[in-house]
């Protein structure tokens, strides 16, 4: 039976404990760092001591995070926690495929590794049809012909594009 | 009349009007997919602007921001999903009107408030604009450290029920704006000698990664909906003449937008929850609100539009953001070395009437382009989820990437955007974060430079303001620790109330203690002050 103090927790249970546990633990942890992490200097006020606000910081994370845990009407994991665990992991892998899209781009270049990035990646998400295709492909060109070719974004032309013929080269550098 | 030219001499270029132009289409577009919103289109769009004037990059994001909620109210009308966040009690007037079979109404009824409560917030501000550049002057390092204060605690507090966590995130804030080479003593803090810390944690790549990179985990991890979309027919100038009928609701739910909008950490929820009790409380038809009332739709619609224009105040005149969404347009201000804070309002005061005329036009193109255009728009709520996600997977690189080249801050950005995903998965705050990260950069900053003047603790708040500043917070602090008190009350008496063990009777009583004070005690204090009165007579 769901008690009064979970009735009124703002949230769903699932995965809270962990949460809670895990940034405790990280912030203790950082503020257990500090005198190595930071320095004290001789002959200086105190408010202006480089260490005074991460110590605000990590000791306001430690001692509300401890209240945050304290409070929480839960002290047992359950299958739910377990499940949302994975269902953290899973996001993973998405970053994953925007961080092969980061490295990518500075070796095919902007135009290239996009194209082939959001093509990829709707596919990956089990859009199969024509449609999708080519719908993804007009997103990806109209991308870097927005933000590069006319925003002029400062991204830079892929190794490859030096293999590419003079003026096409200046081109693709600057534009795509 | 001078300052009025040459605001108007600034905006009078080519490229401040496709700003516009683009800012208003693009935030309306923006604010009628749901699961976007202004936040991931401004924190994407961030790294573009800084190669554009000030004015033209700051018109841009403004537009965005005060357009993203007239086409945020288009889901939540029609499919019952409100577009940007702030919409969400759009959706309780708003949807029940399109059950019935008035969409038109609802629509035309929303784009009118919205206007109104635009107009209305941006006009208070330019006539109260000079009595802004005669305060701003009189805030110093010690002021606005304690503006700063005042706003990561109004953040905190205002997250109810989960002021602990709030509390706990803005401290990671400011934390992680620590990271990196110390600017005074030039020191290492928490950089593990790393070379890609030491340059610190960018406030654009937090940004990305818990606004945009979650975002777009959030949509790929979620299943595709099949939306139905009701037909619009005729034309939606109705609106204008229905909200005529209503002036006092409109007028009171704009000026709460604007007095809302400028405290800093409180904005449009706040603004919502007060004009909707207002005008149900005023209203001769009660009962009506939350089944399509046109009243409700008026309050929720005007006074969260008129929170944007009102948002800019803390930010223009001390430099200090309410908000995540102008701690964003903070860094364009830092990009391009224009300095927000008192001495803004003294030497810029064509910049700063410039932006807000920039606000008028922009609501009255908004307004024109949504009366021609709802009909097409409509379309974009169709988008698939997943597909929306790989989207704004693709935009997000644009902003990270772009600001250094950098695969660390990507991967930085990447780490932010799982956080943020766990976060939303938690409901628990992601603002206090990006809050924390600015006002703390901000208090490190004015609290080093206060005190180099200061004796005593008392010197610290002997001027007018910096008194006023104190007195605030301590109320503040003072109301929250009695709302914990009494929810805390509240709660043990709801939990023994519920409670089935035997409760020992000494126990039972002290827990009741205050309920029998209250009810019982009074009757039994009534009757012995009778008697003894009887008494007295008698003697």
């Amino acid at each position: 039976m769901t008690t009064e103090r979970e009735r009124r927790f703002v949230g769903p249970r699932r995965g809270q404990l962990i949460f809670a546990l895990g940034f405790l633990a990280v912030s203790a942890l950082l503020l257990s760092q500090i005198t190595g992490q930071t320095t004290w200097v001789d002959k200086t006020a105190f408010f202006a001591q480089p260490r005074f606000w991460p110590a605000i910081g990590l000791g306001g994370m430690v001692l509300l995070g401890a209240l945050h845990l304290r409070k929480m009407p839960w002290r047992r994991f359950t299958a739910q926690d377990r499940e949302e665990l994975v269902k953290w992991a899973r996001v993973i892998e998405f970053a994953g495929w925007f961080m092969a899209y980061v490295l990518l781009v500075p070796v095919l270049g902007y135009l290239p590794s996009t194209l082939i990035f959001v093509p990829l990646l709707t596919r990956r998400m089990g859009y199969r049809g024509p449609r999708m295709f080519w719908l993804s492909i007009a997103f990806a060109l109209v991308v870097v012909v927005v933000f590069k070719t006319f925003l002029s974004v400062k991204i830079p032309g892929g190794m490859i594009y030096e293999y590419l013929p003079g003026g096409l080269r200046g081109f693709f550098i600057l534009y795509l | 009349m001078d300052l009025l030219l040459s605001s108007l001499h600034i905006l009078m270029r080519w490229d401040v009007v496709f700003a516009l132009l683009a800012g208003s289409v693009g935030g309306v577009l923006i604010g009628a997919i749901p699961g976007v919103g202004p936040a991931v289109a401004i924190a994407i769009l961030l790294p573009a602007t800084f190669s554009m004037d000030p004015i033209v990059g700051l018109t841009v994001l403004l537009g965005i921001y005060g357009s993203s909620m007239y086409g945020g109210a288009i889901p939540a009308i029609l499919i019952n999903t409100p577009g940007t966040a702030v919409n969400a009690l759009t959706t309780y007037d708003g949807y029940p009107m399109t059950a019935r079979g008035e969409p038109r109404r609802a629509l035309s009824l929303a784009y009118s408030s919205s206007f109104f409560g635009g107009i209305f917030s941006v006009l208070c501000l330019i006539l109260f604009a000079p009595v802004l550049a005669k305060v701003a002057p009189m805030f110093g390092s010690r002021e606005i450290f304690l503006a700063a204060l005042l706003g990561i605690i109004l953040v905190i507090v205002a997250h109810k029920g989960q002021s602990l966590i709030a509390g706990a995130l803005a401290a990671l804030g400011i934390f992680i704006q620590t990271i990196g080479m110390e600017p005074v003593k030039y020191t290492q803090r928490y950089t593990y000698d790393q070379p890609f810390l030491q340059s610190g944690v960018n406030l654009i790549v937090v940004v990305l990664g818990l606004f945009a990179l979650s975002q777009a985990f959030v949509l790929l991890t979620s299943e595709d909906e099949k939306i139905r979309t009701t037909k619009l027919r005729g034309g939606l100038f109705q609106g204008l003449r229905e909200l005529g009928r209503h002036p006092r609701v409109a007028t009171v739910s704009a000026s709460f937008g604007v007095l809302m909008g400028m405290i800093p950490g409180v904005g449009e929820f706040t603004a919502q929850f007060m004009s909707y009790t207002y005008a149900q409380r005023t209203s001769k038809r009660p009962e009506d609100f939350g089944h399509g009332s046109s009243e409700g739709l008026i309050a929720a619609e005007t006074s969260n539009n008129a929170v944007p224009a009102a948002a800019m105040v803390p930010l223009l005149a001390l430099g200090i953001p309410g908000e995540a969404l102008t701690a964003m347009m903070l860094s364009v201000f830092y990009v391009h070395n224009v300095v927000s804070g008192p001495g803004l309002f003294q030497n810029q005061m064509d910049f700063v009437v410039a932006l807000y005329i920039a606000l008028l036009v922009l609501n009255v193109l908004v307004l024109v382009f949504l009366l021609f255009a709802t009909r097409p728009l409509i379309q974009v709520v169709k988008i698939p989820n997943r597909f929306l996600g790989v989207c704004v997977l693709t935009l997000s690189f644009v902003g990270v990437y772009s600001l250094r080249n950098s695969a660390s801050d990507c991967m930085i950005a990447a780490g932010f955007g799982v956080l943020g995903y766990i976060l939303k998965r938690l409901d628990a705050p992601v603002v206090p974060i990006i809050l924390g990260m600015v006002l703390g950069n901000i208090m490190e900053v004015k609290l080093r430079a206060g005190m180099a003047r200061v004796k005593t603790p008392w010197d610290f708040i002997d001027r007018p303001i910096a008194f006023i500043l104190f007195i605030v917070i301590i109320i503040v602090l003072v109301s929250h620790v009695r709302r914990v008190w009494l929810d805390r009350r509240e709660l043990k008496e709801a939990e023994w109330q519920t409670k089935t063990r035997s409760t020992r009777f000494g126990g039972l009583l002290s827990r009741r203690k205050n309920s029998l004070l209250k009810a019982r005690g009074k009757t039994v204090r009534g009757r012995h002050s009778l008697s003894h009165r009887q008494s007295t007579d008698q003697n």
